[in-house]
């Protein structure tokens, strides 16, 4: 797993030593943790709900498929089931509508709901106009969109010394020039991007936007993409979500101690 | 004063009427807000997003069209009942005077509203004001309202509001039935502005009510009482105001509502938590924490406006009325701004020894 972010040095990685002793400090701060996770009926999504939910978060997620959706609820009735598409600007609101008044308020958002581009994939001079939009749409102005809308509630929780943090999935596509990933490859760079001059801009309000790349993952998503792959040398999605909540977790605490600070310094 | 028409937030023309402790008026562009702020000043915001609180259906005993418009609740949690107000067939395109009226509403009665549905448990004391309980797991509540509400509106704005024109930058919890408007002239960058110049800025989450029913019975009940929760960072950004003297600006009515509530029931002090609003601001209340306010231009004869009363006497506030009709300030939710602090004798009382927060 790979955290796209010029300040790496800053997040206790749960790979270094340090921490990945640390299992009992690593698992506590999801207590109560409002988090919000895209693209949570399969993959890296659902294995992020169910970890999450595991380690005590209070979980909201989101798919377009209803029936997926009404799926998971039934496996995990703990989790807040929400049908929409991030990429449509209409159903943005209506979904944070449901996350933040669901769960009370958000901690931690996980943009993880991803497009791959045109099936099979293709070199981008075939790529349809319409397939580089809709890509665009869900990998990059979804997320966009989503965070913009929720910093509000974001900032908040980061004034209250909860942490806030938000995560966009990537992929080494983002930073590599893999042949026929253009639409894909594309997005998630300019989804990377977007996170780093976010978490400049936000760090004064106490969020903290970071990218991470699971790797190569077994999932329905990397199968559409490489059908012929051999599943035994990827990434179990569940075994990327442990490490991805083990990062947010990491996160959380560091921005909990900072955000303290800022209260003692208000009442000094 | 003109109407403002277009829903627009942070029109780039948009002006603020400012009035100081001694009276003295003065007009500066809204952009320029934070240039009226000091460092040590904490400001406070309602951060409530906005509930798409108006729903349109059928009363199933008669078949007829109706539109219901949630208008309180006892507390911010509380998702499945609501106090409302109907209204008979028709829309925001008519004035809410002139709107027909509903079928005559009972206890018991049924009410399809898109997904969602509800029944009356009883009237409020008015034929038209109902208390509303829906139907459904509170995920189907949720998605109801989500997907079928639209944002409550009036005939000044003549184009269908979508939920998005109603939500302030800062809005986090979905708990108002109308938008805290005053929190349109804040931007992201303007809160950076503020906190370079070790401004404080905190929040407040506030279920602000409806602003006009079109009847004079429960428009005189307005504002409704109203939930609210003071977080804990804000309460410490305010004790530590109080014991360094520094000023505490309310952005917008509900906050100087909630604020100076929570100081009336614990003598002076403002602890953290959730209660509801139930008093009025006006000529005869005591400030006890707010120093100044951010509020919209308000019409005469409106609750908002009686509320300024309580930081301005009524010669200044009838100079002020006289200013924004003659320098045409735009009036309404996506109007211009007036920028009061408390006059020289709204003195606050003496401050009592606060507690700890």
């Amino acid at each position: 797993m790979n955290i796209h972010h010029k300040a790496i040095d800053s997040i206790p990685s749960p790979l270094r030593p340090l921490l990945a002793s640390a299992d009992d400090h690593l698992s506590k701060p999801f207590t109560d943790v409002r988090v919000a996770i895209t693209g949570g009926t399969s993959g890296l999504g659902l294995s992020l709900v169910r970890e999450l939910l595991d380690r005590g978060a209070k979980v909201a997620f989101v798919a377009r498929s209803r029936n997926r959706v009404e799926c998971v609820v039934q496996e995990l009735p703990a989790a807040h089931g929400i049908v929409g598409d991030l990429s449509r600007k209409g159903d943005i609101h209506p979904i944070t509508m449901q996350i933040v008044g669901a769960l009370g308020g958000l901690d931690v958002l996980i943009n993880n709901a991803s497009d791959l581009g045109p099936i099979p994939l293709q070199l981008l001079a075939d790529t349809e106009c319409e397939d580089l939009e809709r890509t665009l749409a869900t990998n990059l102005l979804g997320p966009f969109r989503l965070t913009k809308v929720m910093l509000g509630s974001l900032a908040a929780s980061a004034r209250e010394g909860r942490g806030a943090v938000v995560v966009n999935v990537s992929s080494d596509a983002a930073v590599n020039a893999y042949p026929r990933w253009g639409a894909y490859g594309a997005s998630k760079a300019a989804l990377l991007h977007l996170s780093r001059i976010w978490d400049e801009e936000l760090s004064l309000e106490g969020v903290r936007v970071i990218s991470i790349d699971p790797g190569d993952m077994d999932t329905p998503l990397h199968a559409a993409a490489v059908p012929d792959a051999d599943r035994s040398t990827l990434k179990r999605p569940e075994v990327a979500a442990r490490e991805l909540a083990d990062t947010v977790a990491a996160v959380l605490s560091r921005r909990t101690s900072d955000s303290e600070a800022i209260v003692r310094e208000v009442i000094r | 004063m003109i109407a403002a028409r277009l829903p627009v937030q942070r029109p780039s023309n948009a002006k603020v009427l400012i009035v100081d402790g001694q009276g003295n008026i003065e007009h500066q562009a809204r952009s320029e807000f934070a240039d009226l702020l000091r460092p040590g000043d904490v400001v406070v915001a309602n951060d409530a997003a906005t509930l798409p609180a108006s729903l349109f259906g059928q009363h199933s005993r008669t078949g007829r069209r109706i539109e219901v418009r949630l208008a309180g609740r006892d507390s911010l949690d509380e998702i499945r009942q609501f106090s409302a107000v109907v209204f008979g067939e028709g829309d925001f395109r008519t004035p809410t005077e002139d709107r027909s009226k509903p079928p005559a509403l009972k206890s018991g009665d049924r009410l399809e509203l898109g997904h969602l549905r509800g029944i009356v448990v009883r009237l409020l004391n008015h034929p038209r004001f109902i208390l509303l309980q829906f139907e459904g797991s509170l995920r189907e509540i949720w998605e109801g309202l989500a997907r079928h509400g639209r944002p409550i509106q009036y005939a000044h704005v003549q184009t269908p509001l979508a939920v998005w024109d109603t939500w302030t930058p800062i809005a986090g919890p979905p708990v108002a039935f109308e938008p805290p408007s005053a929190g349109f002239a804040l931007d992201w960058s303007m809160l950076a502005s503020m906190s370079a110049r070790k401004i404080r800025f905190g929040t407040i989450t506030h279920a602000a009510g409806l602003s006009s029913t079109g009847d004079p019975e429960l428009d005189a009940l307005l504002p409704l009482p109203e939930p609210y929760r003071i977080s804990r960072s804000t309460a410490l950004m305010i004790k530590h105001a109080q014991t360094s003297r520094r000023r505490i600006i309310a952005i917008g009515t509900t906050v100087a509502r909630a604020l100076e509530h929570t100081a009336l029931m614990f003598n002076g002090v403002v602890p953290p938590g959730e209660r509801l609003a139930t008093q009025r601001l006006d000529a005869s209340s005591k400030l006890r924490i707010v120093d100044a306010i951010l509020s919209g231009t308000h019409e005469r004869g409106t609750s908002h406006h009686e509320l300024l009363r309580a930081f301005v006497d009524d010669e200044t506030l009838g100079r002020i009325d006289h200013e924004l009709n003659t320098c045409d300030y735009r009036t309404h939710e996506f109007g211009d701004s007036v920028f009061l602090e408390r006059a020289a004798n709204k003195t606050r009382p003496p401050a009592e020894s606060p507690v700890a927060a």
